[in-house]
């Protein structure tokens, strides 16, 4: 047997690390992704007052805190059975949606984007934010630069701070907006949705017209079938913020639709003892390993999975594009785990189009923006889409609102059975008998699970684009017989 | 000459201090002009190997953050401190233990126990199962770092020289900090906080104080604010008073109380009895039962006065038979 580590060593702690055996004929036997750190939320937060806990878990990830914000926030407003004035949730959705905004362009045009934007096959020195401002050009470097000063700029106005949000209380929000902040909140979303479609339209130009990067992202190396799942709106549109989860299955039928207070009726996690982190898997399927199909409890929740989940976008722009992805691809739903990126420029547009839609309502600039709860609080739920999957908050507290019990099922976690199985394939895929490995194959790998932009202890980005690798293939002996590294 | 090289790394963290350094913007672009950023796993090409191969003190400057929670956190903080000449605490995880450092309320035994068995949405079999550092799998050996039992800062490991505090340390606190240090000017006395201010953050706000007496606390969700007035005068416990300044008071100006992120003010060693005495002077009581009778309506002292700073407080950890 021989080993392979692929060690994106980078943040030890948080990464990941994948390694894959080699049988005595040079197949790939097996692969093992491994994340190395638990920091243990759910027991600390035991004992805090649960108002606390949006201004607590958003330490959980510096890079999505508002997810973390929102659902907890949700979560208190269910413990207290109190229902935030519309202003209030106009507020925390303008916020949410402006950050997913941000969020997705960080991850097409630094993280995922340069594969496609540059090439897989380019040299690793390439492939990074600064290569793809030298292939797309300067200009438009610029205006994803500026992207990110806009978001973090409407981020502080509403959140308080922009990093680690602070303004969602149980029952609302602690702080309204001017008229005159709301129109610069207008002027800044107007820009997004702009450069939504810009991004779209660089996708169509970059990838789509590309019939290589076509071919690669309907290889059946980058292919899992399972199930979707994603929040959805009473029309079965996508929403971020709001909604109940819907599951398709594997053919794109509805599989479950439940209210976050059942997802415990829904979802279940599996524990290997060779990894700090659990496995989500579908209850009502249960858990019958790292496989695909029907009869496996693997689900996904991503970008595309979201899309898969719904039957449309709730904006006209972003629903237009909704339909062209499934016609080009040949209907729902996609299993093209890289047309992943696709699915994120999609919710780019959408998100930046909902976010004009809230700065231009006459209520966002109302003064009632909470409700103080009167009732005694008890158990709750709350749920967001997070950029990365659907982010489930569950607490339980006495009669005081100290919190007894925290639940969370985070974004990536819910794909860690799925990107498992993703490396899995693509290694299969690319490592064979007396071929080297090389440099190309090594990216492929990484392709396949930079697809979900995971972020493990949710904290895990690296924005160039690519994970630091060292791969070492080494004899059952321990012998070294061949390293490559970039 | 050779630029000055600079390194960054990321131990028990959120990745929020990372984002901050990128929240300067453009101005990157200044910090990568100006140093030979050798190691940065966030951002560049992964050195670690070449950061072992170095010369000790070969690195000029090491901005570190998060908290040490595990074996290999512990193993890059001894290798940075060794490579670096100057080595910087950076947020309050490295400084301070951080909201990870609130785990030394718990054992690591009561985590695993909830996370890997007790949890609702758990399933185990044959009694359930927690993480080995070690597996023997079917085709080979594979392994995982050792979590502790207690959540360290970074100066409860390694030596430090300097401190910048803040969860994340505000960006333009961040930029001044390098400015300093880009203009060549004498570095101020080890063991210094940087990139902060040396008053309270109460100094910062802009809430009008009237050291009212209070005889009743309330939390944050249970009533209306008034925008213009201090939030303790108010009844709201705000850490204020027992929080340097250096972030602007960006939480008050949102009309919620500060937690006190920034860490102690100047001269104060423990920031939760820091608080304490400031509650103490605006309770209206002199009786020490009475006194205690007002503290009591306070949620979780230890959880909120030391929101940052238990695993760097005087009281470290809860001890739990």
């Amino acid at each position: 047997m021989r080993q392979i580590t692929i060690d994106p060593i980078t943040r030890l702690e948080g990464h990941g690390k994948i390694d894959i055996f080699l049988n005595e004929d040079g197949e790939v036997a097996n692969t093992y992704f491994q994340i190395p750190e638990l920091r243990g939320f759910e027991q600390f937060c035991v004992g805090r007052p649960v108002e606390e806990l949006p201004r607590i878990t958003t330490r959980i990830c510096g890079v999505c805190p508002e997810a973390h914000h929102m659902a907890s926030a949700k979560a208190c407003d269910a413990v207290f059975h109190v229902d935030p004035p519309p202003t209030a949730k106009k507020l925390r959705q303008l916020l949410y949606n402006v950050f997913f905004a941000g969020d997705h362009t960080t991850h097409f045009y630094a993280l995922g984007g340069p594969d496609f934007i540059v090439g897989p096959t380019a040299p690793a020195s390439e492939r990074n934010i600064l290569g793809v401002v030298r292939k797309v050009g300067l200009e438009v470097g610029g205006k994803v630069i500026e992207m990110r000063r806009r978001t973090q700029e409407v981020l502080k106005v509403l959140g308080g701070k922009q990093t680690h949000q602070v303004t969602s209380l149980p029952g609302g929000v602690s702080k309204g907006i001017t008229a005159e902040e709301a129109k610069k909140i207008e002027e800044h979303c107007v820009w997004f949705v702009e450069f939504g479609r810009f991004t779209v339209q660089a996708f169509h130009d970059i990838v789509l017209k590309n019939k290589e990067y076509v071919d690669l992202i309907l290889s059946e190396a980058f292919t899992s079938k399972t199930y979707s799942m994603g929040l959805v709106d009473e029309n079965n549109r996508v929403n971020f913020y709001d909604g109940k989860v819907r599951i398709v299955d594997p053919s794109g039928n509805e599989f479950a639709k439940y209210s976050p207070a059942d997802y415990l009726e829904n979802v279940s996690e599996h524990v290997e003892n060779w990894t700090y982190l659990k496995f989500p898997f579908l209850k009502n399927v249960g858990w019958k390993g790292m496989v695909e199909g029907q009869e496996s409890g693997v689900y996904r929740a991503t970008p595309l999975s979201r899309l898969n989940a719904s039957d449309g976008m709730p904006t006209p722009l972003a629903q237009a594009e909704y339909e062209n992805m499934y016609q080009t691809l040949g209907g729902k739903p996609v299993h093209a785990t890289l047309a992943t990126h696709w699915a994120r420029v999609i919710e780019l547009l959408c998100a930046a189009e909902k976010a004009l839609e809230l700065s231009r309502d006459p209520e966002i600039t109302g003064t009632h923006i909470r409700n103080i709860p009167t009732e005694t609080p008890t158990e709750g739920v709350g749920i967001v889409e997070a950029p990365r999957g659907t982010l489930t908050h569950h607490y339980a507290t006495d009669a005081k609102g100290i919190v007894t019990k925290v639940n969370l099922i985070v974004g990536t976690t819910n794909n860690y059975a799925a990107i498992s199985m993703s490396i899995n394939k693509a290694a299969r895929g690319l490592i064979r008998r007396g071929t080297p490995v090389t440099e190309g194959a090594l990216n492929m790998i990484e392709m396949a699970f930079r697809a979900y932009d995971p972020c493990f202890g949710c904290a895990t980005h690296t924005i160039p684009g690519r994970m630091p690798l060292v791969v070492r293939i080494r004899e059952a002996n321990g012998e070294l017989l061949e390293e490559v590294r970039r | 000459m050779a630029k000055p090289k600079l390194a960054l790394y990321w131990a028990a963290s959120c990745g929020g201090c990372e984002i901050a350094v990128l929240d300067i913007h453009e101005k990157i672009l200044d910090v990568d002009r100006a140093f030979d950023i050798v190691f940065w796993p966030v951002a560049m090409d992964f050195k670690y190997d070449a950061v072992r191969a170095m010369e000790d003190r070969t690195i000029d400057l090491c901005l570190f953050n998060g908290s040490i929670r595990n074996s290999e956190n512990a193993e890059i903080a001894h290798l940075m401190r060794a490579k670096s000449k100057t080595l910087v605490a950076f947020g309050s995880c490295a400084l301070e233990g951080g909201i990870p450092g609130l785990a030394n309320l718990t054992t690591r035994d009561e985590i695993w126990g909830y996370v890997y068995k007790g949890s609702p949405s758990t399933v185990t079999q044959n009694g359930g199962t927690y993480p080995q550092t070690h597996s023997a799998m079917p085709e080979g050996a594979i392994h995982i770092p050792e979590m502790w039992n207690t959540v360290k800062s970074l100066d409860q490991v390694v030596d430090v020289d300097y401190y910048i505090p803040g969860c994340p340390p505000q960006p333009d606190q961040i930029w001044s900090v390098v400015e300093y240090i880009l203009s060549g000017k004498p570095l101020p006395p080890a063991g210094s906080i940087l990139g902060a201010g040396d008053k309270t953050c109460c100094d910062e706000c802009t809430r009008e104080r009237k050291e009212k007496k209070l005889t009743k606390f309330y939390r944050p969700f249970e009533i209306e604010t008034d925008p213009a007035v201090c939030l303790l005068d108010q009844g709201i416990v705000c850490m204020g008073p027992a929080t340097r300044s250096g972030c602007g008071a960006l939480c008050t100006k949102a009309n919620v109380p500060c937690r006190g992120c920034y860490g102690p003010p100047p001269n104060v060693t423990d920031q939760g009895a820091k608080m304490l005495s400031a509650l103490s002077s605006v309770i209206d009581a002199h009786d020490p039962a009475e006194i205690e009778a007002i503290l009591d309506q306070i949620a979780d002292p230890m959880g909120t006065f030391y929101r940052f700073s238990l695993a760097h407080s005087i009281l470290r950890r809860v001890q739990k038979s």
